[in-house]
């Protein structure tokens, strides 16, 4: 216990890391998964083609192999990501981890949500066309709302994935809370035991925080059929 | 008949399905159809299970799109899937079989939904007209409740006033009493009467022959996605020409 209050700096800044992998791929994970979920349910079929195309090209790819290519590949062809304003502070490998992580991510929130979209009734869809809604206002107003319901057991899922996942972005070169734990490990080898439960700790802590989050979401969305 | 107003000749027809026919797969579920509905008509559509009435019914604001044939509304072609349609279908009014209330709007809400967003009707304008008309309907004091809330007749006349709240030139009504306990059936019906009397051209599937019979400028006969015959009520219930009519009013009326 000692050990790890000693080396509390050092912890914290690799979870800090961790949590900013977390938020910004989380985010790029919602936005992109949202996007490509409404193209899969389009009525248009080259979108539909498109949406089907990039869930498999994402899932079907192991996560550290996507991350490798984002940033080992992308710098070959001369894609550079850095970012510098204000308070964003990104690395040329967070940004790529950052992306990977949310691109891989958003395959998995596409899928959770189109399964949602399918559990709401069709009569549902079938009455807000019949009133006049645009194919978006219908998906916005009506579906997606009544869909949230049953998505956020699976989407929390997802998001506790994805804040484990993070820890791959160690073999991207970024100093997350797995790259300081390997740093830590090598340089105290006798500490090893409580080295890993102290990392484990924080993840647990972390993964908490979302399933609680989950919960509270799950009661508040409550809709009567 | 009926203290129901002459349907208005006057201007032109509100819909037009011309040579319409659909397949689901193999089946020919509309073959040639060839029907007109004028302003202020009410058109009951009815038929034996299978016939293919409901699918005639959603084929007008192409809920069911067509394999070939045609269909105008005021004299427009029904566009393609898009905002075109969408301008079409706020036009039409619709009422499911399933009642098909979103479950997660408040009653008022379903009805203010439509005006709101499709037509931009200012909140407090759409708060007002809602609440007239489910005042109409009878539901006024369910405004603040879900649709689960509600009884299934309660449900259906919530459903009619979202479709009136988009002042609608047709009306179309999908088996409308067909989900719902004897009970509840004459509360819509008594509604779909009054809209009839008050001059709203309506098309109804339905098996209520009372409902034709009072409120029905016409009755449309349909077997095997074919219009086998068409007249007024009176004629249709006293004199059915076809055999496939008489078959079929003598296993109905039989009880």
């Amino acid at each position: 216990m000692g050990f790890l209050l000693d080396n509390l700096d050092v912890i914290v800044e690799g979870f800090a890391v961790t949590l900013q992998l977390l938020a910004t791929a989380g985010i790029i994970a919602a936005v992109a998964g949202t996007l490509l979920a409404c193209v899969r349910v389009s009525p248009v079929p080259p979108l539909r083609g498109v949406g089907t195309a990039y869930v498999n090209v994402f899932r079907n790819t192991p996560l550290l192999l996507v991350l490798l290519i984002m940033a080992f590949g992308l710098p070959e062809v001369g894609v550079s990501l850095q970012i510098d304003v204000g308070p964003l502070q990104y690395s040329n490998f967070e940004t790529y981890a950052s992306l990977g992580l949310g691109l891989y991510t958003a395959a998995f929130v596409c899928e959770a949500l189109r399964s949602g979209i399918n559990s709401v009734s069709s009569g549902q869809a079938e009455a807000a066309r019949a009133v006049g809604m645009s194919f978006g206002q219908t998906l916005r107003l009506v579906v997606l709302p009544q869909a949230a319901r049953s998505v956020v057991a699976p989407m929390a899922s997802i998001y506790i994935a994805l804040a484990k996942n993070t820890s791959v972005a160690l073999g991207a070169g970024v100093a997350e809370a797995t790259y300081e734990m390997r740093k830590l490990l090598n340089d105290n080898a006798t500490e090893r035991l409580v080295i890993f439960i102290g990392f484990a700790l924080g993840y647990i802590a972390i993964v908490a925080v979302i399933s609680l989050v989950a919960n509270v979401l799950e009661r508040r969305l409550v809709v009567l059929r | 008949m009926t203290d129901v107003a002459a349907p208005d000749t006057a201007q032109g027809p509100v819909v037009e399905m011309q040579h319409v026919d659909k397949y689901f797969g193999d089946l020919h579920v509309l073959c040639d159809i060839d029907l007109t509905i004028k302003r202020g008509e009410v058109v009951v559509v009815i038929g034996p299970s299978g016939s293919g009435k409901s699918t005639l019914c959603r084929t007008i604001n192409r809920l069911e799109p067509i394999d070939s044939g045609e269909i105008r509304l005021q004299g427009t072609p029904l566009a393609a899937e898009g905002r075109d349609l969408a301008r079409l279908r706020a036009d039409v009014g619709m009422v499911f079989q399933a009642f098909n209330l979103f479950a997660h709007k408040t009653v008022l809400e379903n009805v203010t939904l439509g005006p709101v967003k499709v037509r931009g009707t200012k909140a407090v304008d759409a708060d007002a007209q809602a609440r007239r008309l489910l005042t109409r309907v009878g539901v006024a004091d369910q405004a603040d409740k879900y649709p689960a809330q509600l009884s299934g007749g309660q449900q259906q006349r919530v459903a009619i006033a979202r479709a009136l709240a988009m002042e609608p030139t047709v009306m179309l009504f999908d088996e409308p009493t067909s989900a719902l306990d004897p009970e509840m059936i004459k509360e819509v019906l008594d509604v779909m009467v009054d809209l009839a009397k008050q001059g709203m051209t309506m098309v109804v599937v339905t098996h209520e022959m009372g409902f034709a019979r009072t409120a029905a400028h016409r009755v449309v006969f349909m077997a095997d996605g074919r219009i086998v015959e068409e007249n007024t009520p009176h004629e249709f219930f006293s004199n059915p020409r076809s055999g496939r009519a008489k078959d079929f009013l003598a296993k109905i009326l039989s009880h």
